[in-house]
């Protein structure tokens, strides 16, 4: 039986991309895009909303409608929604192609809802491959040099990641005989020990596909086009790979090593501990390197990769921790949404002073509190989250995900963690001294439109909400980890 | 329902500081008066609380306690007892006799009166959270303002201190957070009281108690300062603008000191007994390089800062001696320090802004041309050394009575009469200060420096008149610091 309706968010998204598209040949006004662009959207997370509390599978088990994926699911149409409103004045530099991009913006979201509701590998893999084209395309959409190497060190660095995580997907069927998550898990744990050990290919193919994620979510040694490509990228765009991208990177590699690989223990705890590693040496690498740059976009690039580190701590959580056990997940979902909107303020704040400067530097901000005082406010707000200091979100969410790390015995990797804090206090505040210390260049204000201002509010409100009550969204979390449908 | 006086003290100042931020187009003047209006109030009620605050017991008293993250047990928890009372009156009375202070401020009056208003929610808010991770929200946001107001406000080098000041609080918050995250872990708890009563019988854990202890102690550590840690504090106070030393001095070390005492001790009982030695040692070391060190600086404010390490050595010693008179002691040295040592900053302030020197070499004579003010600061100084009928005596003769006198740690007698070497080479260089500031002949690059004004000798006489005042009567507030220490006597068994 095929439950249509249980796919209403996914159908109306796609049918919306579909209008855009159209809109885009009849209207004059293209702010009419973005409107219908945020109003399907809307629909959508009417639709997921709806749907909250459930726990179906769909096509043969192919597709889960669990909490997990409807937590995703909101998640990623929220950010589609303040990417479109961040990116109604930007686009309206194009001349063309104005419906093409909110319609790829809304198709890689599709893409992701996807890759967190799948639960079979070759599904997940298209979710995937829909998603990335999409952005694949987004990020050389300004045509000029820097954004046309971007797209292209972008397509083919995921199209080596992608083959890579099908090679690994490929040795795990060979060894397993199955695809569908559920039935891999029932494959490995009927297995001896002494089977599973020998059979390595089981374990290169794991291994394989932590590479193959590891590209999505920006995890060093797999991190190597997130500067180039955020630095090239329409600064839109580049906020939504940093937040959306890596969520979905997560959301999959939640599902798939939680569920396939959840056990026997000693496999978890195999694959918790390399991802305790990649974290320690992706967030100390990350903010390292983030000290000396001198572009907000690639610093902001190399804090993502720090980012990612936190957000594997939780990962590593989950594999230390016992299978009833949701302290690593809900941590991580919840770091995710704060981080999502936190670094969505980041950029927002970014796009409207480089509307107006038309340069990335961060010397140029100097002086910025003067001539747009809540436009540094929000930024300055931004960063401080980003440190992990109250009263913004990002203090919450480091002190959840890191007190289930100290609870399954990785107070060493806290640690580790808290000092890169520090560290990364370092380069965030030089961009708040640089704007609240430095002489302004020139008095001129700088404007921001209504749609820039929303989103701004909407993510700064978001963070501090986080930050100093963040009762509500633990709950949704710890509901969204405990709800696996497989 | 009761009226919940801690909460609003405690925001009060970050509703001004939201309305002095937000509303467009007030002039100077206007928020200056807003400020002195939202410190006024909180000082007004920490008061009244003092007088109405049941003064033999030694509960925790004007408790709020509300659900605030239920998903890790966290709640909005407030109350005062003995022991954070006094600090909690100490802060909101700097919060307005800064704002005094800053009267005459006139770069960016909006952010700089915004900034110290928030300064002031989050120190109290530390002074009175009952819930660990409430106390290291507060304890974190403080560092906000400070950098902003060192950096945009200070002078000298002001941006490397400020981010020097910034990097070493984090540094020691990020330790205190691994800590307090272990504690949740072991205990499933994030109240301090529960904790407390709780004892180790609660704590069961595979990390081992004592580096929790260390964990917790580093990020106290940094603020307090205890040596090695304390290199950020000179930088800091020389660089920062007068009203933001004085909070500094007065109020933000004592942060250090109090985490110490309501958690390091009252949760790790044992664990303090076992690592007492080391940090009497440790405080026997800041006080007397302190002062060492104190002696041989030439710029004004770095002098006064140097004499804060020293004099936070005598709190140190206090705790670590476990005695309950030494408890005391250690308490009444914070408050004490807090108003002498915010007294000499304004002082030095005074000078510095009128004379427009900072250098005690090129300094000297001033007693002509400023009378007034040369009379307070030797008040303030003489209390420093701390001569009697004033706080400073009292704080410091009841801390090395009460280290010399404790049982609970082997050797502590030795310890203190090291301690007490110190106060004699605090008479030297405050007095030798003095000399060179004041005395001497007059110079005639001085003549035309102006004396204190009006307002400045209101908030002056507030400063001395509480400096003699707990002097002359300290039982004032031994007394409830006393009935507050009881409990901790409780939990040490001794």
């Amino acid at each position: 039986m095929l439950n249509f309706e249980l796919l209403a968010p996914e159908l109306t998204l796609a049918a919306t991309a579909i209008v855009v598209i159209l809109l885009d040949f009849g209207v004059k006004r293209k702010w009419w895009l973005a409107a219908v662009s945020i109003i399907g959207l809307a629909v959508a997370a009417g639709f997921t909303i709806a749907m909250w509390g459930g726990s179906t599978a769909l096509f043969n088990n192919m597709l889960a409608v669990d909490s997990f994926a409807l937590f995703f699911k909101l998640l990623f149409l929220v950010i589609a929604a303040l990417v479109i409103l961040a990116s109604a004045d930007y686009v309206a530099k194009f001349r063309r192609f104005q419906g093409e991009y909110y319609a790829l913006v809304l198709l890689s979201a599709l893409g992701m809802m996807l890759m967190a509701a799948t639960s079979e590998l070759i599904s997940i893999y298209l979710a995937l491959e829909l998603t990335s084209i999409s952005l694949y395309v987004l990020v050389g959409f300004l045509k000029d040099p820097k954004s046309t190497e971007a797209s292209l060190k972008y397509l083919l660095l995921g199209a080596v990641a992608s083959a890579v995580l099908l090679f690994g997907m490929a040795l795990v069927f060979g060894f397993t005989g199955q695809t569908q998550l559920g039935d891999i898990a029932a494959a490995i744990q009927g297995m001896s020990l002494a089977g599973v050990l020998a059979s390595p290919g089981l374990i290169a193919g794991m291994v394989l596909m932590v590479a193959g994620f590891g590209f999505k979510i920006a995890a060093v040694p797999f991190h190597m086009w997130v500067p180039d490509v955020y630095e090239g990228a329409p600064t839109p765009i580049t906020a939504y790979l940093s937040v959306a991208s890596k969520a979905a990177g997560f959301a999959v590699i939640l599902r798939v090593f939680y569920s396939a690989f959840g056990l026997p223990t000693w496999l978890s705890l195999d694959w918790g501990l390399l991802f305790a590693i990649l974290a320690a040496v992706g967030m100390t690498l990350g903010n390292i390197i983030a000290l000396t740059q001198t572009n907000i976009k690639r610093m902001l690039g190399y804090s993502s990769i720090a980012q990612a580190g936190y957000l594997m701590v939780g990962l590593a959580t989950v594999g230390f921790a016992s299978a009833g056990d949701i302290a690593g997940r809900s941590g991580l979902l919840f770091f995710l949404a704060s981080y999502a909107l936190t670094n969505l303020g980041a950029f927002i704040a970014i796009i409207a002073i480089s509307n107006k400067l038309d340069s990335d530097l961060i010397q140029d901000y100097s002086g910025m509190a003067r001539r747009a005082p809540v436009l540094a406010l929000a930024l300055t707000l931004c960063l401080i989250s980003l440190i992990g200091m109250p009263p913004a979100a990002g203090f919450m969410a480091k002190f959840y995900i890191f007190s289930g790390a100290v609870q399954h015995g990785l107070l060493w990797l806290v640690i580790i963690a808290v000092i890169n804090s520090v560290i990364s206090a370092y380069y965030y505040l030089r961009v708040v001294k640089v704007m609240w210390m430095g002489k302004p260049a020139s008095r001129s204000k700088v404007p921001s439109s209504m749609a820039l201002r929303a989103a701004l509010a909407i993510s700064c409100l978001g963070v501090l909400a986080l930050g100093l009550v963040p009762g509500f969204v633990m709950k949704l979390a710890e509901m969204a980890a405990q709800m696996f449908a497989f | 329902m009761d009226f919940n006086y801690l909460t609003t003290i405690i925001f009060l100042p970050a509703l001004g500081a939201v309305i002095i931020a937000f509303i467009p187009g007030l002039s100077g003047r206007v928020i200056r008066w807003l400020s002195a209006l939202f410190t006024l109030v909180p000082l007004a009620l920490s008061i009244y609380l003092f007088a109405i605050f049941d003064r033999a017991s030694g509960a925790i008293q004007f408790e709020e306690k509300l659900s605030w993250i239920p998903a890790i047990n966290a709640h909005y928890h407030l109350g005062v007892d003995g022991i954070s009372l006094p600090l909690v009156i100490l802060m909101a009375l700097l919060g307005f006799l800064v704002v005094l202070i800053s009267w005459k401020i006139d770069l960016r009056p909006r952010e700089y009166f915004a900034w110290l208003l928030l300064l002031e929610t989050s120190i109290l808010g530390v002074f009175c959270s009952l819930d660990l991770l409430l106390f290291f929200l507060f304890w974190e946001i403080e560092v906000i303002p400070m950098y902003f107001l060192i950096s945009i406000w200070g002078t000298g080098r002001k941006e490397y201190s400020a981010i020097k000041y910034v990097i070493y609080t984090l540094f020691g918050s990020a330790f205190m957070l691994a800590g307090i995250l272990s504690l949740y872990f072991a205990t499933g708890s994030l109240s301090m009281v529960d904790i407390a009563q709780g004892g180790l019988a609660m704590i069961q854990s595979v990390i081992p108690v004592a580096a929790i202890f260390w964990l917790l102690l580093i990020g106290f550590a940094v603020k307090l300062p205890v040596f090695p840690l304390h290199t950020w504090l000179p930088d800091a106070h020389t660089d920062a603008p007068t009203a933001v030393s004085v909070v500094l001095a007065g109020a933000l070390l004592k942060m250090g000191g109090y985490g110490m005492i309501r958690v390091c001790v009252s949760i790790f009982p044992q664990v303090a007994r076992e690592f007492a030695l080391i940090l009497i040692v440790l405080a026997v070391v800041n006080i007397l390089y302190g002062a060492a060190i104190t002696l041989r600086q030439t710029d004004l404010k770095r002098l006064i800062a140097y004499s804060s390490v020293s004099h936070m050595g005598y709190v140190l010693l206090g705790i670590f001696a476990l005695g309950q008179v030494s408890l005391v002691g250690a308490t009444m040295q914070m408050f004490s320090h807090g108003i002498i040592t915010g007294l000499l900053f304004a002082m030095a302030g005074l000078v510095m802004h009128n004379s427009k020197e900072r250098d005690l070499r090129k300094l000297g004579g001033l007693a002509r041309q400023m009378p007034v003010i040369a009379v307070v600061f030797s008040v303030a100084g003489l209390a420093s050394l701390g001569l009697p009928t004033t706080s400073g005596f009292a704080a410091e003769f009841l801390v090395f009575v009460g280290s010399f006198t404790s049982a609970a740690v082997v050797g502590i007698k030795l310890w203190t009469i090291l301690g007490v070497l110190g106060i004699v080479i605090t008479a030297g260089y405050i007095l030798w200060m003095l000399q060179r500031v004041f005395y001497g002949p007059p110079l005639d690059k001085f003549n035309k420096v102006k004396d204190a004004d009006i307002l400045e000798r209101v908030y002056m006489f507030v400063f001395v008149a509480v400096i003699m005042g707990v002097g002359i009567y300290p039982a004032i507030l031994t007394d409830i610091i006393k009935a507050g220490v009881m409990p901790v006597m409780g939990l040490l068994g001794g």
